[in-house]
């Protein structure tokens, strides 16, 4: 199988373990990825903040590029990302004249290549076929999945899962034998891009997400986002510290699982670059 | 030759202002066929009457055309008058010429022609009409009543004292509906089932009242005062004239955990079960989805323990006809599914019913706070049967909500909410009730007295603000919501939420109007012939509607309603014959040529297949036949039928073309 | 600490509006969050559901009350439109589908254009702008670059020596697990992608 992949600026960047991961587990599956050629960032937070214009356009002109390149299927990894993508999508397909606009702003027309994330390339591959491939089972292990907020909404943009009790990631989760534990937090917001310029932000948020996942006996969190992953996990330290809570709770992208289930090693996923937890 | 008298009516200033009421006479006299022609300021006053009668006589006037407003104003005044006089009614026509002339027209040389022009119109259909009889119909002085709530036990009870019988149909074991699960009723808190029982007792003894329970209406024909109704019986298992109802077979009976729809799932009842105590019949059913016997042949006790030889596994559905003249349906209402998709309605993932135990809603409390209910009417928690201290009820769950596809109000939550908040405190006392609202509604008599009561003298905490989410944790509830009021967020950690969910219509309700060709708004609710005017009749003539099936209410509305309901079945059932208007389709049997188009067009079933024979019992031809009962005259038939047999009294091909000629 | 404004009303016209913006404000901010204000009848489920509502100085279904009543200034000038997460909860729980992010996303971007951001809100509208301009000159985000302008900004701006020395620590830590990118990528097509800021951002064809 091959796929279209949009890294987006992330995963190039400070979250390129999460790229090493899902290389390396893709791989391990028969998935091959072509990545978009000369990609741009999609916009992310600060785009829809600052400019509607600019944040429908900088996903068109990915959507223009995945159209000239032949991309049918584009996996796009970081869930800003494919939130954005499939927003100026469906945008564009609403509004005749703000379709027209876009094109003429991005020099191309942008094609209406599905956007796929994290959890549908598994979907894709198949459930029965990963668990055939399932080398060591993560027995005992005990997983909280966070889905965080754009993977599931708004629901009628991002059309995955149910927004209120979402359970996608829990049936990867099992089929690589692990346990998905019942929680509160699936879909409770981590404080996104506050990171810097709001740090409180996110402590507090992010410290509900851990206390939750502990609370409910999670030995580990799942994700499927790069920045759920630097909140809960780059941040832990700082949660720990304003809290006086220690957590110790290993922050595992969802491929990272699937990659070990598979029988690769944490080197090979990049595990070890991860900040936080050795819980599990 | 034709001798047509025109009366030209001034209406005050309304025509006469703009029309020149004395040309017009003067001009249509010059028609050939007119008699006479008159003005008068007003026609439909005694003296106008007077004067059209007096004229018919004195003038020998074969035919009238009276030039005034609209006919849906007085045509059935003139053409009285005329039948007082002699003179047949349908050989009168309204030429309007207020309406359609003097109210739309301002200048007076063109009004004044135009109106000329609608009375030459007018005298030329008239000299084509011909005399015609109202019809009758034969009717059936018995009604149907579907559903066997409140609304359907007032209905029944009205029309079978005013010494009709009635037919009543109802889908449950029992009769009662929701009414007869609920604790107190609003606002006087009274007892649901003693006030309900004795008319529950009323019907079932009622000597001119036949009970169908759980039965179902299969299928209709006929139409208002000849409806044949197919009722499918259930297969209850248990002969209910030999069973005395001394329920020694559910107590027997050793499956005896399966969740009881009498309480909403909050208890249990046998395989072999009273639906309730109160039931009328009291007489028990077998759940043939989980009797032993049924499904695997094994057990059979019940059998066994029934010293009155009641019970028979071999029971089947019973298919019976009965005859009645009107239908009244009164289905009631179900509460919205809230946790999961139900067609076109989204579900409340948010609030976690169904996967919380605490979670419950409106009528699964109710029976927590009935007295005959599963927990001897005290408040406990469904997971641990601890007393609930902090109770939050959420209103509108599913009621104006256009995201989730319900976007009425259902009318009743506002008052039961605060009820149960009442009869909560009265129950627990150290207990606190918070209630998150958006709006209260409490219109009726005594109902705003009653909702301050529960928040001034009974302490129940009001917050002007939605939910968004309740989540579990320590086994208490966290319900995050907001008062808009104070603007703030609010989080209440809650042992018991109760959902107030929105009221629907009961299921199966669109196909049973299919089958009586009454309609359904997009919500599923009985369509109602007019809102203001005509709240408990429909479309379809001799079918009426009342209760929570029509829309969400409460009981004091179905009451009236049904009673409403009631007395226009007995206007329907009033004599042995119905009179009907006579300007409806007729068919002329020699030139049809039996293709039956008109049959497929019919948008009232109203056309027969029927067959002319010899006196030898011979076949001579098919032809298709008007049913003059059902037919409403709107003339589909004429414009399809290709061999022009079909035809409409009272408009018929000839005086239409006769109109169209005159004008040529 | 609030401020608390005393609304004038002008009662011979029955007009509530008060705004330095011309023209039709409410329009514009319809028309860039597609979405209608009288069609909220304010449940507050928005506020309920709202990670952030604890710490705003106006709830969400305040902000939307404020356009209702014309307020246009009160809610460009609030601090909740950049305390906001856009977690987008409020738009997916809303009864009457009202878009309440894209309300934010709206007020936020008329704020930033018009000069009329919240002076305590200064670090989240520097940042939002640092990583824009970063993209506008590269095409992705350069993250040392991006960061080293908001802090050279911020300083600037506001003062804080706190926000230079800031998260220091974190470079280093950064370097140990391999994650720190000194240079960062640049798209071949930059020309487009500044066209393509031009005529969003600032008006150009």
């Amino acid at each position: 199988m091959n796929l279209g992949y949009y890294p987006g600026c992330s995963l190039h960047g400070t979250s390129d373990d999460y790229q090493q991961s899902l290389k390396a587990c893709f791989g391990a599956l028969g998935v091959s990825l072509t990545e978009l050629d000369d990609w741009i960032c999609c916009g992310a937070t600060a785009a829809h903040t600052l400019n509607r214009k600019l944040s429908i356009a900088l996903p068109a002109r990915n959507l223009a590029l995945a159209a000239r390149q032949g991309c049918d299927e584009l996996v796009a990894p970081c869930s800003m990302c494919s939130m954005q993508l499939k927003k100026a999508q469906r945008a564009m397909a609403q509004d005749a004249a703000l379709a027209e606009e876009m094109a003429t702003i991005v020099e191309a027309k942008p094609g209406s290549t599905r956007v796929l994330n994290l959890i549908d390339v598994f979907e894709r591959v198949g459930l029965e076929t990963v668990k055939t491939a399932v080398k060591s089972p993560l027995k005992d292990l005990k997983v909280a999945c966070y889905y965080g907020c754009l993977l599931t909404r708004p629901p009628e943009v991002v059309e995955f899962d149910d927004c209120e009790q979402p359970e996608s990631m829990e049936k990867v989760v099992e089929a690589l034998g692990a346990t998905a534990v019942a929680w509160n937090y699936k879909t409770e917001c981590c404080g996104a891009g506050m990171t810097m310029a709001n740090e409180e932000t996110v402590l507090e948020l992010s410290h509900k997400i851990l206390a939750d996942a502990a609370a409910h006996g999670a030995q580990c969190i799942a994700v499927a986002c790069p920045m759920c992953h630097v909140n809960l996990d780059m941040k832990q330290a700082a949660i720990e510290a304003r809290y006086g809570t220690k957590f110790g709770m290993t922050i595992y992208y969802l491929c990272d699982l699937v990659g070990l289930a598979l029988g690769l090693t944490p080197q090979a996923l990049g595990i070890n670059r991860h900040f936080a937890g050795r819980n599990a | 030759m034709s001798r047509i008298g025109v009366f030209v009516c001034w209406c005050g200033e309304n025509i006469a202002r703009t029309v020149d009421v004395n040309r017009v006479v003067d001009e249509v006299a010059k028609l050939p066929g007119v008699r006479c022609a008159v003005n008068y300021k007003y026609m439909c006053s005694d003296p106008g009457q007077t004067m059209i009668r007096e004229k018919i006589a004195a003038e020998k006037l074969d035919g009238v055309v009276v030039a005034s407003c609209s006919p849906h104003m007085h045509l059935k005044t003139f053409r009285k008058a005329a039948q007082t006089a002699g003179l047949n009614p349908y050989l009168l026509e309204v030429a309007n010429i207020r309406e359609q002339c003097s109210w739309v027209h301002p200048d007076r040389e063109e009004a004044t022609a135009k109106a000329i022009e609608l009375i030459r119109l007018s005298v030329a259909k008239v000299k084509n009409n011909h005399a015609l009889e109202p019809i009758k119909v034969p009717v059936t002085r018995r009604a149907l009543v579907v559903g066997g709530g409140v609304a359907g036990i007032q209905a029944a009870l009205d029309i079978a004292d005013a010494g009709y019988e009635v037919v009543m149909v109802e889908r449950e074991p029992s009769i009662g509906g929701k009414m007869a699960g609920l604790s107190e009723t609003f606002p006087t808190l009274d007892c649901s089932q003693c006030i309900l029982t004795p008319r529950m007792v009323d019907v079932g003894q009622h000597p001119r009242i036949k009970l169908y329970t759980y039965s179902e209406v299969e299928a209709v024909e006929g139409f208002v005062g000849n409806f044949e109704i197919t009722i499918r019986q259930k297969a209850r298992y248990v002969d209910i004239t030999k069973c005395t109802g001394c329920g020694e077979c559910s107590k027997a009976c050793p499956l005896k955990k399966n969740k009881s729809e009498f309480d909403f799932g909050m208890g249990t009842r046998s395989a072999i079960y009273m639906p309730f105590p109160q039931a009328v019949p009291a007489r028990p059913v077998i759940d043939k989805t989980v009797c032993a016997k049924l499904t695997r042949g094994k057990c059979g006790v019940c059998a066994t323990k029934c010293a009155a030889g009641a019970i028979n596994y071999e029971d089947k559905d019973k298919l019976v006809k009965e005859k009645v003249g009107a239908v009244v349906l009164a289905t009631g209402y179900k509460l919205y599914s809230i946790g999961k998709q139900d067609g076109p309605v989204a579900g409340y993932g948010e609030y976690g019913y169904g996967k919380y135990k605490d979670v419950i809603d409106s009528l699964q409390f109710e029976r927590l706070l009935s007295a005959s209910g599963p927990t001897n009417g005290e408040v406990k928690r469904p997971s641990d049967g601890k007393t609930p201290k902090n109770v939050v009820f959420i209103s509108c769950v599913g009621s104006r909500d256009n995201a989730k596809g319900l976007t009425y109000c259902s009318k009743i939550c506002c008052m039961y909410t605060a009820k149960h908040t009442m009869l909560y405190k009265h129950k627990v006392h150290d207990g606190q009730a918070h209630v998150f609202y958006m709006d209260i509604r409490s219109a009726g008599k005594n109902y705003d007295e009653f909702v301050r009561r529960a928040i001034e003298q009974d302490g129940a905490k009001y917050y002007r603000g939605r939910v968004s989410k309740i989540t579990e944790q320590d086994g208490k509830l966290i319900v995050r919501g907001a008062d808009t009021l104070a603007g703030e967020p609010v989080t209440i950690e809650a042992d018991l939420v109760v959902l107030a969910a929105a009221m629907r219509p009961a299921d199966g309700v669109t196909e049973l109007a299919q089958k009586l060709n009454v309609g359904c708004d997009q919500f599923g609710f009985l369509m109602e012939s007019h809102p203001k005017l005509r709240p408990v009749e429909t479309n379809t003539a001799g079918v009426y509607i009342c209760g929570a099936a029509q829309a969400p209410k409460d009981i004091p509305e179905s009451v009236a309603q049904a009673s409403a309901a009631a007395s226009k079945v007995q206007i329907t059932l009033s004599s042995t014959e119905l009179t009907r208007e006579p300007e409806i389709a007729h068919i002329d049997e020699r030139m049809c040529a039996a293709c039956f188009r008109c049959y497929e067009a019919c948008p009232y079933h109203a056309i027969e297949k029927a067959e002319v024979r010899s006196r030898k019992g011979e076949l001579v031809k098919r032809t298709a036949r008007v049913n003059a009962g059902l037919c409403m005259g709107c003339g589909t038939c004429v414009s399809v039928c290709p061999s022009k047999s079909a035809d409409l009294e009272g408009f018929t091909e000839q005086e239409t073309y006769a109109m169209i000629e005159s004008l040529l | 600490m609030r401020e608390y404004e005393i609304i004038s009303v002008d009662l011979r016209v029955g007009n509530l509006m008060k705004t330095t913006m011309p023209g039709d404000p409410i329009s514009l901010l319809e028309s860039l969050s597609q979405t209608k204000f009288a069609d909220c009848y304010q449940c507050g489920k928005c506020t309920a559901g709202c990670p952030r509502s604890a710490h705003m100085d106006k709830m969400p279904n305040q902000l939307v009350r404020l356009l209702q009543l014309g307020q246009v200034d009160a809610a460009l000038g609030s601090d909740a439109i950049w305390q906001c997460v856009s977690c987008e909860t409020c738009t997916t729980r809303c009864p009457k589908k009202v878009d309440c992010a894209a309300i934010m996303d709206a007020l936020r971007q008329v704020s930033y254009e018009r000069g009329m951001t919240s002076k305590q809100q200064t670090a989240v509208v520097l940042f939002q702008k640092a990583f824009l301009d970063s993209v506008r000159r590269n095409g992705r985000v350069n993250e040392v670059e991006m960061i080293a302008q908001y802090k050279i900004e911020g300083f600037a701006k506001m003062r804080r020596l706190d926000l230079l020395f800031d998260g220091a620590m974190l470079a280093p830590q950064l370097q140990m697990h391999h994650k720190l990118h000194l240079i960062g990528e640049k798209v071949r097509d930059r020309d487009l992608v500044r066209r393509i800021f031009a005529r969003c951002m600032d008006g150009k064809k």
